[in-house]
C-alpha cells in the first residue's frame, strides 16, 4: 500500500520535475559576429551552466525560474551580464567585446623600438642586449645592430638616420645624461659608461619622440632604471680586461634596497700580447665605482639614487702624419660624476608626479703632444650640469593620459687651451605639454608641443610634435609621426661664438610593425630636413642645411628553428648636408647608404649554452680629400664595412652562484675595416683610420650569489 | 537541560554554517571526480573544467575548494598549452583564483602548491628572461608548503619534477629527483585526503615522472 501511494505520488511529481527544468541555450560571438569557443555561461547564483563548444553555441538545463542574470565570461574579454526571464525554454545570442588589455591597445610606436622586461610584447628584451655578439655588453653597440643606425665606430655615439652622434640624446629615467661615454681619444670611441644590467627599460627611438625630450635633433635613447631587486645578490666579474664585484642588499620589509658596485679595469695586459695598432703609453686604466639607493614610499610611490664615480686614464703614440718621422702621442685623463636622484608618486585623481634632480660633473685633462718636434699642448675641460625636471600625468578615461612638465638646466662649461680659457655658462629652461588621446582604443593621437630658451643663445624655440598609430588588428598597426626638434650647437662652438642659433630637424615618419611573441615584421620610412647646423667656413654660423630620407626594414623570428632567435635589420640611407667646412650639400663622411645587421642566437640547452652570431654590414662611406677640386669634394669613398662578431656564453652554477662564462671574439675573420683617411696639412701624406685593435678577444666570467632568504620568509609564516 | 541546550546552541550554529548543500557536494564530487581521469589533461578540456568550478565558486563564495580548484586547472592549462601567448592570461586567472582561495583559508599547504605552480608557468614564456625571478619564488613556495604540512605528497611531487626538469647546471639533479619522488609516493600511500573533494591529484603523474625518471 505505502509503496503504491509512493508510486503514485512519483507520477504526479514527475511532469513537474521535468518542467522545473529549463533550456537555455544560445551562441557567443565576438564584436565580428565569430563564434567564441570556451565562453563560460552561465545563471548567476546557481551552478547551472556550460562551455561554449568549438561554434560558439551552449546549451544546459536550469532549475531556476523567473527573472534570473545571464553571465557570459572568457578569458581577454569584458564579462557580460544579461537579464532573461526563465518560463520556458530561452534561445539567447550573446556577442562579447574583447577586453582592453596590452594586446588591444595601440601605442605610439612610429620610430621607437622598446626593450622591456616589464612588457611581453616589446621588440627587444633587456637581455638581448647584453646578449648580442659583437656588441661586448655595450647598449649603444647593441643598438647598432637595429635600422635606423650607423656603423660609424671611429666616433662615439650613435648615428642616426644622417645624424651625427652629438645629435643623440640620452635620459635615464627622464633626466639627460650629459657625458654618456667614456672620453675617446681620436678614432677610438668610448664606450658607453652605463652597465646595460641597470636597466629595465630601454626605449631606443630613431625620431619622431615625445615632447619630453628635447636637445636630440635625431634620436632619444630613454633608459629606465630597474626597482627594487626581487632578492640580494652579491656579483663578480673577472675577465682580461679586469675585474668587478657588487653587492645588491633588499632590505627585510622588502621595500627598500640599496647596492654598491666597484671595478677596475686594465687593458695594458692584453695589449702587451695583442699589440694594437697604436702603442700604449699608459693604461688604458679605469676605476669605476656606483652607487644605488630605492626605497618604495609607498604602494605608489618610489625614490630612486643612483650615483656613479669615474677615473680613467689612457694614452697612445703613433708616428705622426703632419711630421714624418716623428711620433705624436696623446694622453687623456677623465674624472667623472653622475648622480640622478627621482622621485614618482601618485597624487590621486589620476594624477601622477615624476620628480627628478640630476648633478654630473666630467673633467677631461688632454696633452697632445709631437714629441720633440712641437710644444705640448694641454687641454684642460670641464662641463659641470645640474638639472631639475618636474612631470605631472593626468588620466583621462580609460586610456588617454596629459603630461605637463618643465625642466631647468644649469650647465658651466669651462675650457682651457694652454693659455687660452674659452668657458660659458648656460641656463636652459624648458616647459613641455601632451597629450595621448584615445579616439577609440585602437586609435591613438599624441599631440604636444616643447617651448625651449638657452640664455647662451638668447633665443626661444616652439617645437610641435604630433603622432598617430591605428591598430589593424591584435598584432599590427599603422604609425604616423611629425616633429619639429632643436638643439644648441656643439660646446666646441659655443664657446668661441656665442651669437649662434638652435639647429632644427623636422622629422616624418610612417610607419606600419607586425608584433606577436614569436615574429616582428617592421617597416619604416622617414624625411627628415635639416636648417641651421653650424657651418665654420668661412665664418662661425647656424646656416647650414641638410636632409636625409630613408626607408628600414626590421624582421625576427624566435619560433621558425627551434632554440634559434635571429633578427634581420636594414637601412637604406639618403642624407646630404652643408655644414662645417662643407662647401655644398654632401653626403657627410660620417653616413653610408646601406647598412645592415643580421644578429643570431641559438641556445642549445643540453650544454646551457648560448652561441650568438652577428654580422654587420655597411656601403662605403664618402672621405675628404684635399687635394681633390672643390666639385669633386667628399666624391670618393672607402671600402665597404663588414664585421662577424662571434660569443659564445655557458650558464651554470659553481657552489650557490649562478655563473656565465663568456669568450666573444669581434670581426672573427680580420675583414679589412676603413673609417676614412687622414691627409696632412700639405695633402701629400695620408693615413688610413682604422680600428686600434682591429679584432677583439674577450674572456670572462660573472657570478651572482643569489642570498637565500627561503629561511627568512619561513621563519616569518 | 536548558544549560546544556545552550551549550549545544553555539555547536549546532557551526555545523549549520558549516553544513554544505547536497548541490555542492554533488557538483564537487562530480567535477573533482572529472579531475582524476587523466583525459581530462588537455589544455581545453581543464579550462572547460576550470569553468566549472569558477560557476560554483560564483554561488559559493565562501567555499575554498571551488577556487582553488579553478586555479588548479587553469595553472595546468597554462602548464600544457602549445601557446605561449596564453600562459601569462592564464596565470592571471590561477593567481586571481588562489589570492580568493588564500583569503578563505589561510597559510594552506596547497595553496602554496598551486602558487609554486603559477611561478613555473610564468618561467615558460621566457626562460632566459625570468628564470631568475620566477625559479626562486616557485621553489620558496614548495618550502613553504613543506614547512605548513611535511606529510603533502604534492609537495614532494613538485620538488620532484622541478628537479628533474631543471637542467643540472642550474642545480637540476635528476638521481635526487627519483629519490624524492619516491618519497612523494610513499606519501601518497599514507595520504588520507580530508573529504572526498579535498585536494589529492598527483599520483599518477609522480608515476610516470618516477617510470621516465627510471630508464
Amino acid at each position: 500500500m505505502w509503496k503504491h501511494s509512493f508510486n503514485l505520488l512519483l507520477c504526479i511529481c514527475l511532469p513537474a520535475l521535468v518542467l522545473a527544468q529549463q533550456k537555455i541555450s544560445g551562441k557567443i560571438t565576438d564584436a565580428k559576429k565569430r563564434p567564441l569557443p570556451g565562453v563560460n555561461v552561465y545563471i548567476k547564483g546557481s551552478y547551472d551552466g556550460a562551455t561554449a563548444g568549438a561554434d560558439g553555441t551552449f546549451s544546459f538545463t536550469t532549475t531556476t525560474t523567473g527573472a534570473q542574470v545571464l553571465v557570459a565570461s572568457l578569458m581577454s574579454f569584458q564579462t557580460q551580464e544579461q537579464a532573461i526571464n526563465i518560463t520556458g525554454p530561452v534561445q539567447v545570442t550573446l556577442m562579447l567585446k574583447a577586453a582592453m588589455n596590452e594586446l588591444k591597445v595601440v601605442t605610439i610606436s612610429a620610430g621607437s623600438i622598446e626593450a622591456s622586461s616589464d612588457k611581453n610584447n616589446t621588440v627587444l628584451k633587456p637581455l638581448d642586449i647584453v646578449t648580442t655578439a659583437g656588441a661586448t655588453a655595450d647598449i649603444v653597440n647593441a643598438l647598432k645592430t637595429l635600422p635606423g643606425t650607423q656603423q660609424t665606430n671611429d666616433r662615439e655615439g650613435l648615428f642616426v638616420r644622417g645624424g651625427t652622434g652629438y645629435e643623440t640624446q640620452i635620459f635615464i629615467d627622464g633626466l639627460m645624461v650629459r657625458n654618456p661615454f667614456f672620453t675617446s681619444l681620436p678614432d677610438m670611441p668610448g664606450r658607453g659608461r652605463f652597465s646595460p644590467f641597470l636597466f629595465k627599460g630601454t626605449t631606443f627611438s630613431s625620431g619622431g619622440y615625445s615632447a619630453q625630450y628635447g636637445q636630440g635633433l635625431s634620436s632619444a635613447l630613454v633608459l629606465e632604471s630597474e626597482d627594487l631587486p626581487a632578492r640580494s645578490s652579491y656579483s663578480l666579474g673577472a675577465s682580461v680586461l679586469g675585474v668587478s664585484g657588487g653587492l645588491d642588499e633588499l632590505s627585510k620589509d622588502k621595500k627598500g634596497s640599496f647596492g654598491i658596485e666597484a671595478d677596475y679595469t686594465n687593458l695594458a695586459p692584453y695589449f702587451s700580447i695583442a699589440k694594437p695598432k697604436q702603442e700604449p703609453t699608459v693604461g688604458p686604466e679605469i676605476i669605476g665605482t656606483s652607487l644605488n639607493f630605492r626605497r618604495r614610499t609607498s604602494s605608489t610611490g618610489i625614490l630612486k639614487f643612483y650615483g656613479y664615480c669615474n677615473w680613467s686614464r689612457m694614452g697612445f703614440k703613433k708616428n705622426s702624419i703632419e711630421y714624418p718621422g716623428y711620433q705624436e702621442q696623446t694622453d687623456v685623463r677623465n674624472q667623472n660624476v653622475y648622480t640622478n636622484l627621482t622621485y614618482k608618486e601618485s597624487l590621486g585623481s589620476g594624477w601622477r608626479m615624476n620628480a627628478g634632480f640630476s648633478y654630473s660633473s666630467n673633467i677631461d685633462k688632454i696633452k697632445l703632444d709631437t714629441i720633440q718636434k712641437s710644444p705640448v699642448t694641454n687641454v684642460h675641460a670641464r662641463s659641470d650640469l645640474s638639472q631639475l625636471k618636474l612631470m605631472l600625468t593626468k588620466s583621462l578615461g580609460a586610456f588617454s593620459q596629459l603630461r605637463l612638465g618643465g625642466e631647468y638646466q644649469y650647465a658651466v662649461e669651462r675650457s682651457e687651451f694652454n693659455s687660452y680659457n674659452a668657458s660659458y655658462v648656460d641656463n636652459y629652461s624648458a616647459g613641455f605639454a601632451e597629450s595621448d588621446i584615445y579616439f577609440t582604443p585602437r586609435f591613438v593621437g599624441r599631440f604636444g608641443g616643447r617651448l625651449e630658451y638657452s640664455t647662451i643663445l638668447a633665443k626661444v624655440n616652439l617645437a610641435p610634435r604630433a603622432s598617430l598609430a591605428y591598430k589593424l588588428d591584435d598584432y599590427s598597426q599603422f604609425s604616423l609621426a611629425y616633429g619639429d626638434y632643436y638643439q644648441k650647437p656643439e660646446p666646441q662652438y659655443l664657446r668661441f661664438k656665442q651669437d649662434l642659433s638652435y639647429m632644427k630637424a623636422t622629422h616624418y615618419i610612417a610607419s606600419f610593425q607586425r608584433l606577436s611573441s614569436n615574429y616582428t615584421f617592421r617597416v619604416e620610412a622617414f624625411y627628415k630636413k635639416y636648417k641651421d647646423l653650424v657651418k665654420t667656413v668661412p665664418d662661425t654660423l647656424t646656416n647650414g642645411t641638410g636632409y636625409a630620407k630613408g626607408i628600414e626594414l626590421f624582421w625576427r623570428d624566435r619560433k621558425t628553428i627551434k632554440n634559434l632567435d635571429y633578427w634581420i635589420s636594414y637601412s637604406f640611407l639618403d642624407t646630404k648636408r652643408n655644414y662645417l667646412y662643407y662647401p655644398y650639400e654632401v653626403q657627410p663622411d660620417f653616413a653610408a647608404k646601406h647598412t645592415a645587421s643580421l644578429v643570431m642566437k641559438k641556445y642549445f640547452p643540453k650544454i646551457t649554452t648560448n652561441i650568438g652570431v652577428t654580422y654587420s654590414y655597411a656601403s662605403g662611406r664618402p672621405y675628404y680629400n684635399p687635394n681633390l677640386p672643390e666639385s669633386k669634394f667628399m666624391s670618393e669613398k672607402t671600402i665597404d664595412f663588414n664585421t662577424l662578431g662571434l660569443s659564445a656564453s655557458y650558464l651554470t652554477t659553481v657552489g650557490k652562484a649562478f655563473t656565465v662564462f663568456v669568450i666573444s671574439v669581434t670581426n672573427v675573420f680580420d675583414f679589412k675595416q676603413v673609417y676614412g683617411y687622414r691627409y696632412s696639412t700639405d695633402g701629400l701624406r695620408r693615413e688610413e683610420i682604422v680600428p686600434n685593435a682591429p679584432r677583439f678577444l674577450f674572456v670572462g666570467m660573472f657570478m651572482n650569489f643569489g642570498i637565500d632568504r627561503r629561511q627568512d620568509v619561513i621563519n616569518n609564516l | 537541560m536548558k544549560k546544556f541546550l545552550l551549550l549545544l546552541l553555539p555547536v549546532f550554529a557551526a555545523v549549520v554554517t558549516k553544513a554544505q548543500s547536497p548541490q555542492y557536494q554533488d557538483a564537487m564530487t562530480k567535477q573533482v571526480g572529472l579531475l582524476d581521469a587523466p583525459a581530462s589533461y588537455t589544455p581545453q578540456s581543464m579550462l572547460d573544467i576550470s569553468n566549472t568550478f569558477e560557476r560554483i565558486a560564483a554561488a559559493e563564495k565562501n567555499q575554498w575548494l571551488p577556487y582553488y580548484y579553478a586555479a588548479y586547472t587553469q595553472v595546468m592549462s597554462a602548464l600544457m598549452t602549445q601557446d605561449k601567448d596564453k600562459i601569462d592570461g592564464l596565470a592571471d586567472k590561477a593567481e586571481a583564483n588562489i589570492n580568493k582561495a588564500d583569503s578563505l583559508k589561510q597559510n594552506d599547504d596547497e595553496v602554496a602548491c598551486i602558487r609554486s605552480l603559477i611561478a613555473t608557468s610564468r618561467i615558460m614564456v621566457d626562460p632566459q628572461s625570468r628564470g631568475q625571478q620566477y625559479g626562486p619564488e616557485s621553489g620558496m613556495q614548495i618550502q613553504k608548503a613543506k614547512q605548513i604540512n611535511p606529510e603533502n605528497p604534492r609537495v614532494y611531487l613538485l620538488e620532484g619534477q622541478a628537479l628533474y626538469y631543471t637542467p643540472e647546471q642550474f642545480g637540476g639533479d635528476k638521481a635526487k629527483a627519483k629519490e624524492i619522488l619516491q618519497v612523494a609516493l610513499q606519501k601518497y600511500a599514507a595520504f588520507k585526503p580530508a573529504s572526498s573533494i579535498a585536494p589529492h591529484w598527483g599520483e599518477p603523474h609522480a608515476k610516470d615522472l618516477l617510470q621516465q625518471a627510471g630508464k
